[in-house]
């Protein structure tokens, strides 16, 4: 669950923005985090349905477990190549929202202008 | 009675360690976001609305799982096991529509006026008054609604788990006030997002594994036929053929005539009750304000309609389900009085899918559908938390208490408002489990406030000749013709109610809300026309006649393919409800 493959190496058409690329909320991808998290039940899963109490009286005679974590780990493979064949593109600029005189100024940044 | 002494020394579930392992998991991973989050949040419109950057899909599904708490998991999968599949209409009728109108039609004035919440539009649209009105009511709501989630996750860790609802308590509210504290609407979104697949992970199998146990979705007709059939007539169990079809609908309205239960499903639950709650929201519409673009600010409902479509198939089908295959709901159907529950007075429909994972999931998927739960029930609270202290510091605060400061002190303010939500929600957590009923009736009452909203919203930004005291006037005397009709109704207010109009249950609160946006329309109509409207110059973003159509859409959007397109999106969106609303 690394984090290293979020920030996309070379944004075409944003590259010369870097300070405002830095800005971004969006530095982390929330796909890798899915895909770990997924990824993870699934094992713990799949283990489950192969040497756990397979409870068949419950489930109505389905391996239910082994069944679910094998579906978990194709979703979790699912969100970690998206994560890397679309790696997240930073906005390049976020306009302060302050230029409005109807509204009490806060000093957003002071030594910015 | 045997059951009883059974039911109060154990836990109503029984987790083994690799169920625990699951839970705590998912709480090492809301954690992580909480501090990834937090190294990107460096001034106050990241904390309140995560910078503006995310993604339309992101947002999106933060969009659902804001709404995805306690109240429409338990709350539909109760309806669900009581009524049967008119349930869907709350989803169907009830919430997709409005949702493709505020990405439609009412977006690009929230996003493109560059309001950080809905109550700034109101000020900005309609100055001091109407924005009081709503800033507080709103604020008030959502401590007294965290208060509900934080109690109902506290209650269900109770009965899981076995700790004392005290420690429940506390260490749900600790863990939600930190991932917020630290990462701010960013951290809340994202975990939204996460939340979005633990709930399907842990109700897809259920769904499954419970319609393979009574023999497919035909099994379960015929089990629900029988089963109404053979009920005693005193359980009032509603006719097979209203359970199994959505229309007209009668098991849910409680009207007689099918045609007033239509007219009362499309008008009061499609039109009034759901366009206030999903385009006046600010927890719902801060998800929007989140993301990267006007274009992505109003594809943000629409793309969360596809998910919101399906998710009643894992909800209300479950709870089919469990009326008929959970020995306890289906003797509570029957009439009996079943003792246990996770509330410990007694079964409950609210239990029907805690007792349907009893009954049929193994441990693991177990531990799993209950990460599942308490995700729903944790998210619920830190979207109203994180939506309360966006309002507080910037309308409340930084408008009317302390002006003027600088972008970092509105940020600390931001984060002590968190704090002190947190605290407020443990307190009505307390009371809510001493007077349950109080707090569902409050929650109904807070539910009027959105249909004079949506009047109010809707006059004022078509209409520009509508006035400023016309909004708030509007705005009050809609409201207090909502809780007056709920007075006189059968029991909207419990025992409060006086019964003087012969309308209960849903009907009355269709009705109360019909009566708040006519009287809200028509005060607005006849005030606007005796008082000085706002001068047109100051209207710009804010009403459709003085906004240029520019200021409306995004350039960027003619350049994407038709399926990243609002309006294209919005109408697939729109044939698949209606296809769904025939088929069903």
């Amino acid at each position: 669950m690394s984090a290293d493959n979020t920030t996309p190496p070379s944004v075409p058409g944003s590259a010369s923005s870097s300070p405002a690329t830095k800005h971004a909320a969006g530095a982390f991808d929330i796909r890798n985090f899915i895909g770990a998290l997924l990824g993870l039940y699934g094992i713990i899963l799949t283990l489950m349905g192969i040497f756990g109490d397979k409870a068949y009286d419950k489930t109505g005679g389905i391996n239910a477990n082994l069944w679910a974590g094998l579906v978990l780990l194709v979703m979790s493979a699912i969100f970690m190549t998206w994560a890397r064949l679309k790696p997240i593109l930073v906005p390049a600029n976020v306009e302060p929202p302050d230029d409005d005189a109807t509204r009490p100024a806060p000093k957003r940044r002071p030594s910015g202008h | 009675m045997p059951g009883l002494s059974h039911l109060s020394t154990a836990t109503l579930i029984d987790a083994k360690p690799v169920d625990y392992l699951i839970i705590a998991l998912y709480f090492v991973f809301v954690l992580g976001i909480g501090f990834m989050a937090r190294r990107a949040v460096s001034d106050s419109i990241d904390f309140f609305l995560s910078g503006r950057s995310l993604p339309a899909w992101v947002t999106g599904l933060a969009f659902i799982s804001a709404n995805l708490g306690a109240v429409e998991i338990m709350g539909m999968s109760a309806n669900g096991a009581e009524f049967g599949v008119a349930t869907v209409h709350y989803f169907w009728v009830g919430a997709i529509p409005a949702m493709l109108f505020l990405g439609v039609v009412m977006m690009p004035f929230y996003y493109g006026s560059k309001v950080r919440s809905v109550p700034e539009f109101m000020f900005r649209r309609f100055g001091t008054g109407a924005h009081l009105v709503n800033a507080i009511s709103f604020a008030v709501a959502q401590l007294l609604i965290a208060g509900v989630n934080l109690y109902l996750l506290g209650s269900i860790v109770h009965a899981l788990l076995g700790w004392p609802l005290w420690v429940a308590l506390l260490v749900a509210a600790a863990i939600v006030l930190s991932y917020i504290t630290l990462g701010g609407l960013s951290a809340a979104i994202y975990n939204e997002v996460l939340q979005f697949f633990v709930i399907v992970a842990a109700l897809l199998p259920l769904t499954l594994i419970g319609l393979h146990r009574v023999g497919g979705y035909e099994g379960l007709k015929q089990k629900i036929t029988e089963f109404a059939a053979t009920a005693p007539a005193s359980a009032d169990v509603p006719p097979a053929d209203w359970q199994l079809n959505s229309w007209p609908g009668q098991a849910l309205t409680g009207f007689e005539s099918p045609f007033w239960s239509v007219v009362g499903i499309v008008f009061g639950l499609g039109f009034v009750l759901s366009f206030g709650y999903w385009t006046t929201n600010f927890v719902e519409v801060q998800r929007a304000m989140a993301s990267n673009s006007i274009s992505a600010a109003r594809k943000t409902p629409i793309i969360g309609s596809f998910p919101k479509m399906f998710v009643p198939f894992i909800v209300i089908l479950p709870g089919m389900v469990a009326a008929v295959l959970v020995k306890e709901i289906a003797e509570l159907k029957a009439g009996g009085t079943p003792a246990g529950g996770a509330s410990g007075k007694g079964v409950a429909y609210n239990d029907s899918l805690l007792l349907l994972m009893r009954d049929i999931l193994p441990n693991g998927l177990l531990g799993l559908a209950i990460a599942g739960l308490l995700a729903a029930f944790m998210a619920g609270m830190a979207a109203n938390i994180s939506a309360f202290n966006t309002v507080f510091s910037y309308d409340l605060w930084q408008r009317y208490i302390r002006k003027d400061h600088s972008d970092d002190y509105y940020l600390r303010i931001g984060r002590l408002a968190t704090v002190g939500a947190t605290f407020i929600a443990i307190f009505t957590a307390t009371i809510a489990s001493s007077f349950s009923n109080i707090m569902d009736y409050l929650q109904s009452l807070f539910g009027f406030f959105n249909a004079p909203l949506f009047a109010t919203f809707i006059l004022g930004m078509f209409w520009k000749r509508m006035t400023a005291t016309a909004g708030w006037v509007g705005l009050s005397a809609g409201t207090l013709s909502a809780v007056l009709v709920a007075y006189l109704s059968e029991d909207a207010f419990g025992t409060l109610s006086l019964g003087v109009i012969p309308l209960s249950g849903q009907g009355a609160a269709f009705a109360a809300a019909s009566t708040a946006f006519v009287v809200d329309i028509v005060l607005s109509i006849v005030v606007s026309l005796v008082t000085e409207p706002k001068p047109a110059g100051s209207l710009r973003g804010l009403v459709y006649s003085e906004t240029p159509r520019e200021d409306l859409v995004d350039p960027e959007e003619a350049k994407l393919p038709w399926f990243r397109r609002t309006l294209p999106l919005a109408g697939v969106s729109l044939a698949l409800v209606i296809a769904l609303n025939f088929l069903v």
